[in-house]
Order: structure tokens, then sequence, then C-alpha cells
């Protein structure tokens, strides 16, 4: 454990960073800068032209489609959007204040409470509802999955029972799961001062049916294919049953998992949108839906930065947890990409 | 100002809301502007009420979440809390004591169709088309396509939506049998016996609809028929004020469940939005300038500026460039617009017997029985004068409501010249040759 925190740490000081600060100009450093920097940014220029040229060819019923001059434009307007419903729910809290004050003043018994803003999400808080709902959601599958996954991975048995009904629930999209679970939660979940939304929870657990299927297979997999020699030590040692998880199973499986989270994150990424636009939740679906129906002209250019911002934060996601996946892979020769 | 504030000091004291937090729904139609007013200027937080607006993805969700709690009230389509009632599609007590406004649906076919229709229409000295267009024109283009074996399709938003009965109307008047339903047989398609077969499409995706092909023509509330002239793919033949003049559309809805536990929420609810609709007309519409922007903004209806200032600030233009004056196309005040009217609720109702959604025969008592179930001028009287004693309205603002009986004068403005009579719904039901009527029942 203690080797590992430091290479762990390695990176970070200054001995490791500072002879390759000074070799960055090195002739084959610059030609490798080039092929890093410049291929990528050349490609991405090249995208960029061809949409230019392409997109106002095609003419929709919504209206042209936007060239990435338009969209940028649509950009800017979604943050001025965002700062003028910030100044409005500014606004909005001090007229309660004032009409709070005056409730007191008539009557000083009377109970006063701050309401949260009714506005409009705007474009900042949608992306944050997202993300928190992956989360949630991602989270949930893991909690499930792994513990599942270990079961199956130590016992034949279980796998063998629990299979069928992997591989059935699986495949099912997250648009055959939403009235189900819409359903469900519209029954059972019932309150009077709910701490999350029904539309969360709804989300939440659409993602968490759509996603927990690769965790809990590639934790099947990585608790299953641990080496004989370490189950023999284990069984020598006579470790009781925790132990032999906590000390034995799960480090070494733990590559596998998280090949498995990765994955499921993705997948979890891309139900929700769906599973937003389907059921309208807020969310970055729901903005999506929302301006296909209003079909303005510019609304084609706000689904595009809607897209991309799914495809950026998709991306970020699946970079965060690939370094967390190098970070506790033992084998650190195997290229992860 | 000073004694707006004190009025609205005085409104606490006397109703103590139950709830001050609530959540309406709302569809992206133009009509949805009472809520959107009553939001911006403030006339809910006047009555202590902090709603949020959440548009909805379709009419049936809308419903289903007013049923089931979700949403404390609606933009409805005013057949959704009668046709719940009696049970037809979903079941529930769902009521109004708020008409949203008159007007603001169209009818719009394809251009190609258009073009076959063209030749039937007649002409003014100028040459433009004479209206109101009425389906006889469109007649020889279903028998063509009848005659060819292909089916008319048309669009309507919903079974018991306004656009509906709008659009089986107009195509009765002209000899076109829309069909009839026959949910005692199972059948909800309202393709029996049908020349033209209509199916729900929800209103944004119209006009995309229509341009893929899929539907010939549709009936739909703003700004969706401006939409199809805009990006040149429809021509709207007929505003649904040509059809009956100064008709009912949506409503406010809320579960009755809702309106029991919540009475002075309910009132409060109803004072803002009446404030919103007088709004919305006062002095010849001067702000309905500001109506729109706040319309076209992307979380109420989102359009653009122009295409939604067309219809609401009085003009409507059919073919492209052919602009006209109908400065009553959305009315959401003026000729008590607001006022939840029996007779309304009636002329709903038999709309529904018509085309067989109510499979047997009623009498005259049971549509006037589920009327006043629905239907609760009650509530709405409770606001009004909740509202003159405040100062925040006057009493000349509203017609003599302690004498009114909840009926309309009998209507005589519809496009085949049938006058509707709400106190005489089966004799009403006789008049027409294409529906049914007395004891008929779909076989």
């Amino acid at each position: 454990m203690a080797t590992k925190l430091i290479t762990a740490t390695q990176p970070l000081l200054p001995t490791a960073w500072l002879p390759k600060l000074a070799g960055l100009w090195s002739p084959e450093r610059l030609n490798q800068g080039i092929r890093l920097l410049l291929v990528p940014l050349a490609a991405m220029a090249l995208f960029l032209f061809i949409w230019h040229l392409g997109a106002p060819r095609i003419v929709t019923s919504l209206g042209q489609v936007p060239g990435p001059v338009a969209v940028w434009e649509q950009a800017g307007t979604l943050w001025q959007e965002h700062l003028a419903e910030r100044d409005k729910e500014q606004a909005f809290y001090e007229r309660q204040q004032v009409r709070n004050s005056k409730k007191l003043q008539k009557n000083p018994d009377a109970e006063v409470r701050i309401r949260p803003y009714t506005g409009k999400p705007t474009y900042i808080d949608q992306i944050l509802t997202s993300l928190t709902t992956v989360f949630a959601g991602f989270g949930l599958a893991s909690l499930v999955a792994i513990p599942m996954g270990i079961l199956c991975g130590l016992n034949a048995t279980v796998y063998r029972g629990l299979n069928p009904l992997i591989q059935i629930f699986k495949p099912v999209s997250p648009l055959a799961w939403l009235p189900i679970v819409t359903m469900v939660v519209s029954a059972l979940y019932v309150s009077d001062d709910p701490l999350f939304s029904k539309s969360f929870v709804t989300s939440a657990i659409t993602v968490m049916l759509c996603c927990m299927w690769p965790t809990l297979i590639n934790t099947t997999v990585g608790v299953a294919s641990i080496e004989q020699d370490l189950l023999n030590v284990s069984k020598v040692l006579r470790l009781n049953w925790w132990v032999h998880i906590y000390r034995v199973v799960l480090p070494s499986a733990i590559p596998m998992i998280f090949t498995g989270l990765r994955l499921s994150l993705g997948v979890g990424w891309m139900v929700l949108i769906a599973a937003e636009m389907l059921a309208q939740n807020p969310g970055l679906g729901k903005f999506v839906w929302d301006e296909f129906q209003n079909g303005s002209s510019h609304s084609l250019g706000r689904i595009m930065i809607a897209v991309i911002t799914i495809g950026f934060i998709g991306y970020l996601l699946d970079r965060i947890m690939l370094q967390i996946q190098k970070a506790v892979s033992w084998d650190k020769s195997a290229i992860l990409r | 100002m000073l004694g707006c504030l004190l009025a609205s000091g005085f409104a606490w004291a006397e109703l103590e809301v139950e709830k001050e937090e609530l959540k309406f729904g709302f569809i992206k139609l133009t009509d949805m502007a009472p809520l959107a007013v009553a939001y911006e200027k403030g006339f809910f937080e006047d009555e202590g009420l902090y709603v949020t607006l959440e548009a909805q993805a379709n009419w049936k969700v809308l419903l289903d979440r007013v049923i089931d709690g979700e949403l404390d009230g609606a933009h409805m389509l005013a057949g959704q809390p009668l046709g719940a009632t009696i049970g037809y599609g979903t079941q529930a007590q769902v009521i109004t004591a708020f008409s949203m406004d008159l007007n603001g649906n169209a009818i719009t076919v394809s251009n190609d169709v258009w073009e076959q229709m063209k030749p039937h229409v007649p002409t003014m000295a100028d040459g433009r088309p004479r209206h109101p267009i009425k389906a006889d024109s469109l007649k020889p283009v279903v028998d063509k396509y009848l005659a060819e074996g292909k089916p008319f399709k048309m669009g309507m938003v919903f079974p018991v939506s306004t656009h509906n009965y709008e659009l089986r109307y107009w195509l009765a008047a002209g000899g076109i049998h829309p069909g009839y339903y026959a949910p005692d047989k199972g059948d909800t398609s309202g393709h029996i016996k049908a020349d033209a077969l209509l199916s729900v499409t929800p209103p944004p995706q119209m006009p995309s609809t229509m341009e893929a092909g899929t539907i010939y023509g549709y009936c739909v509330g703003e700004p969706w028929n401006q939409q199809a002239v805009f990006k040149g793919i429809g021509v709207p033949v007929v505003t649904d004020y040509e059809i009956w003049k100064n008709n009912p559309e949506k409503v406010f809805g809320v579960s009755k469940a809702w309106a029991d536990a919540n009475p002075n929420t309910h009132i409060a609810v109803v004072k803002a939005l009446i404030r919103a609709a007088q709004w919305l007309d006062a002095e010849d519409n001067k702000n309905r300038p500001e109506a729109v922007k706040i319309l076209s903004r992307s979380e109420y209806v989102g359009a653009d500026y122009e295409v939604i200032a067309n219809s609401m600030t009085g003009t409507f233009e059919y073919e492209k460039g052919d602009k006209r004056a109908v400065p009553d196309f959305n009315v959401f005040f003026r000729h008590n617009a607001t006022y939840p009217y029996y007779s309304d609720a009636i002329w709903y109702l038999t709309q529904m017997r018509r085309w067989g959604q109510i499979a047997e025969p009623k009498s005259d008592n049971w549509y006037l029985d589920v009327a006043k179930q629905v239907y609760r001028p009650d509530i709405y009287r409770a606001a009004v004068d909740s509202l003159i004693e405040e100062g925040k309205m006057r009493a000349s603002d509203f017609p003599d409501l302690a004498r009114e009986d909840g009926f309309r004068a009998p209507q005589i403005h519809f496009i085949d010249g049938i006058t509707y009579d709400g106190t005489q719904p089966n004799a009403y039901l006789d008049q027409f040759t294409i529906g049914l009527k007395g004891d008929e029942v779909v076989q």
C-alpha cells in the first residue's frame, strides 16, 4: 500500500516534472508535440470548415441548419440568459423579503418562509441537474451491481441463477423502462415533503436499471478469474468470509470492476438524456426537447450546443473514470484508452 | 402603488391560502398566455402564490400529472375535464373555474392539397380566395383520394380536443364524414365510416409531420398554423373564428380533490388569471406586443416573435402574403371570455355525443348535470367579488354576475348556419346531417 502511494504521488514532485519541462524543447519533443497537438487541431478545423460549408445547404422545417458561427452566438445568448435569470432570482428573493417583513409587521406571530425561486432553470442549471442525476443513478447502480457481481463471481450457482435475468434485462432500452419506473415511483414514492422530486427519482432509477449491467458483468468476471494461488493462500490462512472478500477478492477484482464502472458511466450518461427527453424530467434532455418543440429559428443552434455539451461532458466523465482506472490497475504496462 | 400593496396585504389577512408553492403545467401554445402573464406581471405573487410554470410534453401527460397531483393545475383543453369526469379516456374528477380564451385555432392543409382545392374555392373581385373557405372545396380532393384508394389523413391534437371537434365540424359541414368513435366496442380511433382519417399529433410536431407527408392537413392552435406559412409548408384555410365566432377554447383545470383541499388557493389562482386576461386585452390589445415578447421566450412558447405576433396582434396570414385582419383571433377577456359558461361545457358534450365518444343517448338534464359538476362559476364569482372588493378591478369590467344563469344567448355564428342553444342539447344535435342524434348508436 505504501509503495503504491508513492507511485501515485510521484508525478507531483518537482524532481519528476522539472527534467521533463527542460526536455520539452528538444527536437523530438517538438516533433511529438506537433503530432499530439497540431494533428487533432487540424482535424477539428477541417471538421468546422466542412460544417460551415455544409450547414447552409440543409433547410429543414425548423429552419436552416446553423453553422459553427451561429451556434457560437447561441452559446453566448444562453450564457446571457443565465445571467439575466440570476438577476431575476435575486429580485424574486428581495420581493419576498419585503413581503415577509410586511407580513410580520402586521402580525408578529405570522409564520414566514423563504420560498425557492420559481423561475425557469437556465442552461447551466440543466447541466448541473443532469450531472447530479447521472451520478445518483450511477451510484445506485454501483451499489447494486458490485455486491451482486461479487456474489455471482464467487458462487457458480448464484451466477447460473442470475445469468438469464441479467441477459434478459441487459439489452432493455431506457425508453422501455421509463413508463414502468414512472408508474412504480408515483405509486410508491408518496410524501408530503419529499426530499427529492419524483422526476429526479424516476430519472435516476431508469439510469440505474440501464447502466448497472457492465459493472455487474465485469465484476463477476473479475471475481471469478482470481488466481488460484491467491485463493489457496486464503484457504491456508483460514481467512473468514469478510476478510477473504476484503483482502483477497476485492483487491484482485478491482481493475475489472473499474473497467465495468467506466462502461456503466458512459451508458448511464447516454441513457439519461433519452430518459429526460421522454419523461420531460429536468436536465439537458428536457432542454433539447423543449427547444425542438419551440421551433424558433434559434432552436437548432441551441440543440447543437446541447449536443456538443452532452458529448463533451461524456468525454470528460470517461477521462475521469479512465484516470481512476489507471490508478487502481495493477498492470501498469497495459495500454488503457 | 401603495394602495395596491395595502390591498394585497389585506388579501393575505382575508384569504389564507392553503398552499403557496404551486406548479402549473402548460402546452407550448399562445393561449397559455394568461399563465405566463400572471407570472411575469406578478399577479400570482400579489395573491401570495409562488408559482412554477412547466411545459408538458403532450396533453395526455399533462392531464395525468394533474390527476396524480404532480401538477396543481394546468392549461387544458376544455374537453379534458369533461372527458375525464364522464370517464372518456381517463376517469377522474377534474374541474374548471376559469375559461382561458376564445378562438385561436385554425385548419391548415399542405401546399399540395391547397393547389388541388384552389380551383374549387370561390374568389373575390381581386382574385384572392373568399373567406370563410368551406370544406365543400376540399370535398372533391378527398373524393379523388378515396377513389384512388388512398385514405385522406389529417391531424388533430387529442381525442377530446377542441381541435378535433372543430375539424370534424368543418369537415362535416362540407359533407366529408370524419368518422365515429365507438368506445363501448373498444374503438377509440374514431375512424368508423370515415372519409377523412383523423389522428393525434402533438401541436409542435404538426408542421413537421405534415412536411413529412404523414398527414395532409391539421387543426391546431397558434403559432403552429402561422409556422407552416412562415416555413412555406402549408396554407391555413380557415380559422376557428370563422367556424364558430368567439368559440370557447382552453380552460384552467384542477383536480376536484385539489380544489376541495385548497379552496382559497383556487380562488387566489383564478383572481390572478382574471387580472392577466384583462391585462392581455386592455385598451384594444395595447399590451399584446409585450405579451408576444414574453411568449416568445424559450421557457414559454419559444417560437419566433414574428410568428407569434401574427395571430396575437390581430392579423392572420393565410396563403403567404395574404394577410388579413382578424382582431378577435385570440380573445382573453372581452366578450366575457373568462367566465365558465355551462353552455360551453354542454357544446363540448354535444360534440362528444355527435361523434360517438358518448355512445349512449343522454337526456338534456344529463348534459346540464355534467356541466355543473365540471364548470364552476361559483368559484369564478368568489374570485371576481374578491377582486372588486380589493379594488383591483371594477364591477363594470364584468357582466352582472348575480343575474348570470350560465348560458350564453343562442349562438348563431356557425359556418353551417346552425343555431346552438345550450339549454336544448338534443334538439341541437338533431339539426346535423352527419353525426349521431336521438337514440342512434354506432353499429
